[in-house]
């Protein structure tokens, strides 16, 4: 019979938002414990968005989605210094295109100072050509959004989970749980493929899977579909490029495809929004990525999908009826349901995490300040960022940071190393991938990742068999070959 | 500039089958110092993982595997002087100029008379050709499948699905039926095959492999790994007909579809690139637009034989030596550009020297055809010309011409169907 672990707050997923409240529940002495079914912290909508940090302009005023990403987009300058993400205010634009669109600028201007976005300003079709010059040259006027910016969402998660995880949080990947225990109208703990759990304090932050968590506490009077989005990247290297994240006006349906620079210089193009029921579903489709591409050309003209390396789905959570909530309960006393997070959860995850503590205080949660608390998380040093005497002595220092294995995006084996061993390890393919980028590059891992495998292999002492690509069962390959046996 | 750290007459990026020929021969036409730099540990390329035969029939006159072709050019390299960095990748180059980073040379700033540019190419990924479906393991790169297999002594699959009719792809699906894996087909968009013909022979129909021609992978399916893929037939403009769509259950997608000269360093450096071969423009000696930096090999152009690597990279290393000992001439150019029916010629540019050395014109036509004739002509003047039965995109063309016989005016290659054939 397997120990049962004991913790002060069970937090269940590890998304932005799981990990975002793992870290601020560090700053505090308590047992903290984040279980996911996935084998790597980033979740599911977290790991696959537009990677904007969003200002709230255009969040239904005076709901809490409205409150909390309005307050956590100032966050971000510090999170992203404190956890060692790269991050950049490079602005959105709102450009209209026809009597119709320019006739909207007015209203949403409006919203914006209703959500507390006071800084939005009317830009003219020749100020809007001068800082985007691919944009149609049809624009008419539009407006400007500056704080909206762009973020690496894999190491936001990473950089919450490990600054969580170095105060004293502890995480349990690869584990599903099954059912949540409550007595005398309080939860008692949670069972899981990883064995039981007793916990003072539960949070759902299940995101996508939110619905099937608050069913285990009969607290689902809500359910979540799947909202899919298929995004292009594009080449660094493409010669059509923007410099702000270009939106289209919204209509009733959809805030529509966007075109935006990555925080690594890549090209976003996305997303759709179609409406599943599949929570499995991660699939591109030749429609979706044909509409992607008509409805980017209205935006950007000379947009060149030709220089595309990849395509991407990602299913972003639909709650029925929709608005986010943090709901407590009189009947289950400590319990904190999250529900109806979005598009908007990579940008609310900085104030959620704050809002939930606080929620969990007003229930009773005693919880003393952590003095060693340490807000900074040093992540891992890359060489693409080096100058050259630094790769010099990076280089004379551990001779591993000069074997390149990655070479589009300049990775080294030492980087790698890193990864594998850092304090949320990473043991797949695509976990090294998503805190490094080796294999994200023009290439795709079509020279890296046969390397990363054996590197995988060898520092985590398994057969390259063993090694997955992402989840169990997504086995890079099958095992020795002919060959490879008779040696 | 930069304090350097080490002084060669030629420095020489990748020990490839180009990057071989070409240190070899600038030696031999004189350079002093000749540094062949390369990533992998060992010299050789991407022929170390091409373990089948089939190289230097036009070079050696013999059948050769591609370790086996490697290695006399590393020997002939090392007999005549050239010394290899291995385990060492170049990060920079510019005018006579290249950084490296290494384990064991650590930061190296290298000065170099003159640079030849061998870095051969990437392969074209499913994110390049738009393959919609799930993002599950098992999807891979011919190459990489290769490397996998041959070098690392690891299986990818059994049960194999490979799309593109590019040599890797044929000679991979050979290679994984003798490892023990089924590989239930080769597809392509095309409507005629991408690679040799004798690979075709070779490779498939001796191990009955079904070549679906004009067929393409419509979805990938499969969450962790793929476990099957949806495949449909395509029309005379690659659109799929509805009714025509089959499930071809296996565990992997190997896909063969295409490769890219890998220039990353060469557009750093600010050089000239071709649009169409996606590798810098060069003239007859493989000089580029940067006069200190040559190129060859596969990072110039994608070829379909190795033999004819080694030669054009020869000429890039007897060039980059005369450079090198400022013996190289500097004379007006002209251009060498695709006519009707031709989709690019290398070299791109003609340095008139007027001597009467062998020009030979490397080109590729835009669509398979029949009985032929290919032309170079100035100024509506056929200078060359030559008869071909047959002719494929397929199957690099070329044509010989004296250089002296050359005025001024842009040089144009053009391939005319033979009436009544």
């Amino acid at each position: 019979m397997e120990k049962t672990i004991k913790t002060d707050v069970l937090i269940i997923g590890a998304g932005a938002v799981g990990c975002a409240i793992a870290r601020e529940l560090s700053r505090y002495r308590l047992r903290v414990l984040v279980v996911d079914k996935n084998e790597d912290v980033g979740g599911d909508a977290s790991k696959s968005n537009s990677a904007i940090i969003h200002t709230g302009y255009d969040a239904k005023p005076g709901t809490l989605e409205s409150e909390l990403v309005v307050a956590a987009n100032p966050m971000y300058d510090k999170i992203a210094k404190e956890l060692d993400v790269p991050f950049a205010r490079i602005g959105g634009i709102l450009p209209a295109f026809n009597e119709e669109q320019f006739s909207q600028l007015g209203a949403l201007r409006e919203k914006a100072f209703l959500n507390r976005v006071y800084d939005v300003d009317y830009l003219t079709a020749s100020e809007l050509l001068k800082i985007e010059p691919n944009l149609n040259p049809k624009v008419m006027g539009g407006l400007y959004i500056p704080r909206e910016s762009i973020i690496d969402p894999f190491l936001l998660v990473v950089g919450y989970a490990e600054n969580a995880c170095q105060n004293g949080a502890s995480f349990l990947l690869g584990t599903r749980v099954t059912a949540i225990h409550t007595r005398d109208g309080q939860v008692t703990g949670a069972s899981t493929t990883g064995g039981e759990i007793e916990a003072k304090y539960i949070v759902n932050a299940a995101g996508l899977y939110c619905d099937e968590v608050a069913a285990m506490v009969g607290k689902a009077d809500y359910c979540v579909n799947p909202r899919k989005g298929q995004f292009f990247i594009l080449d660094r290297n493409t010669s059509c490029k923007v410099n702000h994240i270009v939106l289209p006006i919204p209509t009733k349906i959809t805030k529509g495809k966007l075109m935006c620079p990555t925080i690594h210089g890549n090209m976003l193009v996305g997303p759709t929004a179609e409406d599943l029921e599949d929570k499995l579903d991660h699939s591109t489709t030749a429609e979706g990525l044909d509409s992607v591409a008509r409805d980017v050309a209205n935006l950007i003209p000379g947009v060149r999908l030709s220089d595309t390396i990849t395509q991407y789905c990602g299913l972003r959570p639909n709650k029925v009826p929709e608005g986010v909530c943090v709901d407590v309960y009189d009947n289950l006393r400590n319990y904190v349901n999250i529900s109806g997070v979005r598009s908007t959860g990579l940008t609310a995850s900085a104030s959620l995490g704050r809002h939930v503590v606080r929620k969990l205080m007003e229930i009773g949660l005693k919880a003393e300040r952590n003095e060693n608390y340490d807000p900074v998380r040093k992540g891992i040093r890359l060489l693409r960022d080096m100058d050259a005497a630094e790769k010099a002595a990076a280089a004379a220092k551990d001779p591993r940071y000069g074997r390149v294995i990655c070479r589009c995006e300049t990775v080294s084996e030492a980087e790698i190393i890193q990864a594998i061993h850092s304090p949320i390890p990473a043991r797949s393919v695509d976990a090294v991938k998503r805190r490094l980028r080796a294999g994200m590059g023009r290439c795709q891992g079509g020279f890296c990742a046969p390397r990363i495998i054996g590197i995988l292999s060898r520092e985590l002492g398994v057969p390259e068999s063993a090694i997955q690509k992402n989840q169990p069962g997504s086995y890079m390959v099958v095992g020795k070959s002919i060959d490879g046996e008779a040696k | 500039m930069n304090e350097h750290n080490l002084i060669c007459d030629v420095a020489v990026v990748g020990a490839g089958p180009a990057g071989l020929a070409a240190a070899a021969a600038a030696k031999k036409q004189g350079a002093g110092r000749v540094l062949v730099i390369e990533r992998d540990a060992l010299p050789g390329g991407i022929l170390l993982q091409c373990i089948h035969p089939g190289f230097g029939l036009t070079y050696f006159k013999e059948e050769l595997t591609g370790p086996e072709y490697a290695h006399r050019f590393v020997k002939a390299a090392k007999e005549a002087g050239v010394e290899f960095l291995t385990d060492a990748t170049v990060l920079e180059i510019g005018d006579k100029h290249l950084r490296v980073l290494g384990p064991s040379c650590g930061l190296l700033d290298i000065q170099a008379g003159a640079i030849v540019l061998a870095m051969g190419c990437r392969e074209r990924t499913r994110g390049n050709i738009r393959t919609p479906g799930t993002r599950p393991a098992g999807v891979y790169t011919a190459g990489a499948g290769q490397r996998l297999v041959n070098r690392q002594n690891l299986m990818i699959g059994k049960k194999i699905v490979i799309l593109g009719s590019g040599d890797i792809g044929m000679i991979m699906a050979r290679r994984l039926t003798l490892q023990g894996a089924k590989v239930e087909a080769v597809v392509e968009l095309l409507p005629y095959l991408a690679g040799l013909t004798r690979n075709r022979v070779q490779c498939l129909d001796d191990f009955n492999i079904p070549l679906l021609l004009s067929h393409t992978v419509a979805e990938i399916r499969g969450h962790q790994r793929v476990e099957a893929v949806k495949i449909v037939q395509v029309d005379d403009k690659r659109q799929p007909v509805p009714g025509t769509e089959r499930v071809i259950e296996c565990d992997t997608l190997l896909l063969s579809v295409g490769l890219i000269p890998e220039n990353e360093l060469t557009r750093a450096a600010g050089i000239a690139i071709d649009k169409v071969t996606s590798g810098p423009s060069v003239n007859q000696y493989m000089q580029t637009s940067l006069p200190s930096v040559f190129a060859c090999g596969n990072v110039v152009h994608v070829n379909d034989l190795v033999d004819n690597v080694s030669r054009e990279s020869e000429q890039a290393g007897r060039s980059a030596a005369l450079f090198a000992a400022g013996k190289l001439p500097e004379t007006k150019e002209i251009a060498c550009a695709p006519g009707t029916g031709i989709r690019y010629v290398v070299p791109q540019r003609i340095a008139l020297d007027g001597t009467d050395a062998d020009l030979t014109l490397y080109f590729r036509v835009t669509a398979p055809g029949g009985a032929s004739e290919l032309t170079a002509a100035q100024s509506g003047k056929v200078l060359t010309s030559r008869k071909v039965r047959r002719v494929s995109p397929g199957e690099m063309e070329h044509l010989n011409l004296k250089n002296s016989v050359l005025t001024e005016g842009n040089l144009t290659v053009s391939i005319a169907a033979e009436e009544g054939k």
